[in-house]
């Protein structure tokens, strides 16, 4: 594509970051980090979940502040004190999550909060239209300015992001993982756009997980881990085992070995299960698993993989889902998540904020919420028993608290995680399913995290382990699953090869596209 | 009993926490200084027979204020209940004067224990239909409730095209004759409807802090979501608290139509938004999750005596709502600076511990 320019490197740098350094309490978020982003290419950022990337980027957006380092634009530097700050310097950041009003029109959303002007009265409207019909025009859309925004597909509503970033006369533009919801097709057009913004100028920054992809469209990738860089040259030569090498690096993380001992029996089969899409085809596309006692079973799969709503059917989330459960050779028909629990399986869910902890609790209510049961005669509840029950799993996850009693919001979120695994144990699983089991969480109670679970499988449960955090995955897995649109894409043991897991997750529908571009 | 069990947390020493225990045990505080100055400021404030007054006048904001405890603390709201008084005293009074007409040339009478029941059937079933609408068919309660305020108003109404039953002295062939005993009684000095405060109150209290249904109801209200998925069947819970409610109600119907020994339409009229300020001033939090039955009753009784020490000093009853809508503002600006300082002291007693 861009092969005369990236030889002759021609690319002027149009921001510098050097030796940029972010601590967060408790944490280094990024350890002198030097980053350049060069005009009119698009520079790839790749790294695991909790590498910095996404520290980087708000330091650039203005989101965040350096603790120290220096950013320079154009030769000058500067520090972007607010959001406004990085905009005026004509940076724009598109978000894994867009954000969006899907009631408005998609020009309002363009000029949101920051439309021109009649008189300095009433919004000029007619001009708002216009000079979204002007960008909708330099991206080669056919939107219709005035179109309800919630009317568009995922992959438009992207493109009108996009030109919000556009209509601040960004400069440089923040792509954060701008393909995880978009079809093969959507993804195509995206790729077209990038590359006429690249031709006008705009400097790229682009960040995603999908290896193939990044090597299609990026002209240069830094790689960070823990933080750190520990890679960055222009994309010539780049392969996929490069990249995962530079990603993961030599074992850093502390992960508990496997405590030898013979798997049981099967205690979970999955079969055929199949969660039907909004607008045609599955999120969870006929996957069919078994799991064995003592046995950690690990899910690994892209965003967007339907590894979460695979977790969510077993836990009766979604009624329109099709396909049975056993558990222990028996069909599990409970419609309710308490009727599952009490067939012995529990969640540990991914949000730890929205989905598995009641914020205004104290932590011994969280911990016993779903244990009530075992506490209750008739209907009267035991609070000796049940503060009894709740110390000893609190003991027993090393959750470091002061008070039972205390609100479990004034805990550390690998306490806090530790808590939701206590409550999912309490309710005595056969099975459990963790969602992202590490995620947001130091690297100590990580590793007190794998130690647990390594030791509740050598006590006869099986567990079921979600994570987008392959180091993880590959250590910690007695055998591995991978979902690529909601379908089993591959299936590993032990001695699982990084690149083939990788190579395995990524979806088919982008694989068919991008195999002429990387043999 | 607020002051005691909350204590136990604060430790002695430094001033945040007597602020802290002070800030927590604000109704009660306030309870205490409008006791006080009632007692200065009006004469007769503080005789027993002025006492059992104003403790009827209160009792009727307290039956509602709990059943709306329940509902706030899950996260919702029920607007109807004071449109369900209306409706439920009209059905008592059909009940005591007319029986239930079966269309034979005869009819079927009940005696006082029998229209209780039904009266009581019909709150309930009231608060059913709130809820299926809240849980089944995903109206917000706000919105359901709003809904079942005009409904019920208006068969209130058409119950008796507009008229007032008049005269439920009931009959004694029915064994309907105790029906008046039920809102003027007394028994052990105090008057039956207090009693039945009490027990109402106690039973309350029981389920909110010594039953799985209590905690699940405080679960819902701090995290639906989350809930959910640890198992509480939400929607059951829901169905609970909003059919308590209609129970209240019909409860305060039949004391309403029992005192006045009629049954008028219009009755409860705002009894709604009297029995959220108790809640309120209580210290239920209207986000959810958090609320306490003992508070609810202090704050209706803050609201009672406030409103009838007003009348006995003859302050206009236009100043008296302005008062009374000012302690309700105080009472939720106190309540946040509760909240702020609570989480700080909590936060510090972690980090105490991380060192």
């Amino acid at each position: 594509m861009n092969l005369a320019a990236k030889i002759d490197g021609t690319h002027p740098v149009g921001l510098t970051i050097r030796g940029a350094t972010k601590v967060y309490p408790g944490t280094v978020a990024l350890k002198d980090v030097d980053f350049d982003i060069r005009m009119g290419a698009v520079n790839v950022l790749v790294g695991e979940n909790g590498a910095g990337k996404s520290t980087l980027m708000k330091v650039i957006a203005g989101v965040e502040t350096l603790t120290g380092g220096e950013i320079k634009v154009d030769g000058r530097p500067i520090v972007f004190r607010t959001k406004d700050d990085a905009v005026a310097n004509g940076i724009g950041i598109v978000f894994q999550e867009l954000n969006l009003f899907p009631d408005m029109s998609v020009s309002e959303n363009v000029f949101m909060a920051r439309e021109p002007l009649r008189f300095g009265v009433d919004i000029d409207s007619a001009s708002v239209e216009e000079r979204t019909r002007v960008l909708m025009h330099r991206l080669e859309q056919d939107i219709d300015p005035n179109t309800t925004l919630g009317h568009l597909r995922i992959g438009q509503q992207q493109i009108v992001e996009i030109a919000k970033a556009l209509a601040q006369d960004a400069k440089i533009l923040i792509l954060d993982e701008p393909t995880s919801a978009l079809s093969a097709a959507e993804v195509e057009v995206l790729f077209r756009i990038i590359d006429e913004l690249k031709a006008q100028g705009v400097g790229i920054v682009y960040i995603s997980h999908r290896l193939e992809e990044l090597i299609r469209v990026g002209d240069y990738i830094t790689v960070l881990r823990d933080g750190q860089i520990t890679g960055s040259r222009s994309m010539e030569g780049v392969d996929i085992p490069w990249i995962v090498q530079a990603m993961i690096g030599e074992k850093s993380k502390d992960f508990s070995q496997s405590l030898c001992h013979e798997f049981g029996r099967e205690v979970f089969r999955a079969e055929d299960i199949a969660l039907p899409k909004m607008g045609g085809g599955y999120m969870v596309d006929h996957v069919s698993l078994t799991v064995r006692a003592g046995e950690i079973l690990g899910l690994y799969g892209l965003m967007g993989a339907g590894r979460s709503e695979f977790l969510e059917c077993i836990m009766a989330q979604h009624p329109e889902a099709r396909g049975h459960f056993f558990v222990d050779g028996e069909e599990m028909r409970e419609k309710h998540v308490a009727g599952r629990i009490a067939r012995g399986i529990a969640l540990v869910p991914e949000d730890r904020k929205r989905d598995g902890l009641i914020q205004i609790m104290s932590v011994r209510e969280n911990i016993t919420l779903s244990s009530l049961v075992q506490f209750t005669t008739g209907f009267h509840l035991s609070l000796r028993k049940e503060a009894a029950r709740a110390a000893e799993f609190i003991k027993r996850m090393t959750v470091k608290v002061a008070s039972p009693d205390n609100p479990i919001s004034s805990l550390s979120g690998g306490n806090q995680q530790k808590v939701v695994i206590g409550k999912a144990l309490m309710t005595g699983p056969k099975v459990l399913l963790m969602d992202e089991p590490s995620r947001g969480i130091d690297i100590g109670a990580k590793a007190e995290i794998y130690h647990k679970m390594r030791n509740l499988a050598a006590e006869g449960i099986g567990i079921i382990f979600v994570t987008s955090d392959l180091e993880e995955v590959l250590a910690l897995s007695d055998r591995i699953i991978v979902l690529a649109d909601g379908r089993i894409s591959g299936e590993f043991g032990r001695d699982a090869n990084a690149a083939e897991v990788i190579a395995a997750a990524t979806p088919a529908s982008a694989k068919s596209k991008n195999k002429d571009l990387v043999s | 009993m607020t002051l005691m069990s909350e204590s136990a947390p604060a430790k002695s020493g430094s001033n945040t926490n007597w602020l802290l225990l002070l800030l927590k045990a604000r109704t009660f505080v306030a309870l205490l200084l409008v006791l006080a100055f009632f007692s200065v400021m009006a004469p007769n404030f503080l005789s027993t027979a002025n006492a059992i007054l104003v403790s009827k006048h209160v009792a009727i904001n307290a039956f509602l204020a709990i059943g709306m405890t329940f509902v706030i603390i899950t996260g919702g709201i029920d607007l109807s209940v004071g449109s369900v008084v209306g409706l439920t005293s009209m059905v008592a009074g059909w009940l005591v004067l007319n029986g239930i007409d079966v269309g034979l040339g005869w009819s079927i009478q009940f005696n006082t224990f029998e229209i209780a029941a039904i009266v009581c059937l019909a709150g309930v079933f009231v608060g059913w239909i709130n809820g299926i609408l809240i849980t089944r068919l995903n109206v917000a309660p706000f919105i359901a409730t709003l809904g079942m305020l005009y409904v019920a108003r208006g068969a209130a109404l058409l119950f008796s095209g507009g008229r007032t039953f008049p005269n439920l002295n009931g009959n004694p062939e029915y064994g309907s004759d105790t029906f008046p005993l039920i809102g003027t009684g007394n028994f052990l000095g105090l008057p039956v409807m207090i009693w039945m405060l009490i027990a109402v109150a106690l039973g309350a209290a029981y389920i909110a802090s010594r039953t799985p249904l209590g905690r699940q109801i405080y679960a819902t209200g701090g995290n639906e979501r989350g809930a959910a998925l640890s198992g509480v069947r939400v929607n059951r819970v829901k169905m609970f608290v909003y059919m308590f409610a209609g129970l209240m109600a019909a409860i305060v119907g039949l004391i309403i139509a029992s005192q006045l020994r009629a049954a008028h339409p219009a009755t409860g009229e705002f009894f709604e938004l009297n029995a959220i300020a108790a809640a309120v001033l209580g210290g239920t939090s209207m986000s959810g999750g958090r609320g306490r039955i003992a508070g609810t009753i202090i704050g209706a009784f803050v609201i009672g005596i406030l409103s009838d020490g007003l009348v006995m000093m003859g302050v206009s009853s236009f100043w008296q709502m302005v008062v009374k809508g000012l302690v309700i503002i105080a009472a939720v600006v106190i309540d946040q600076a509760q909240s702020k300082l609570q989480a700080r002291v909590a936060l510090a007693q972690e980090v105490a511990l991380s060192k």
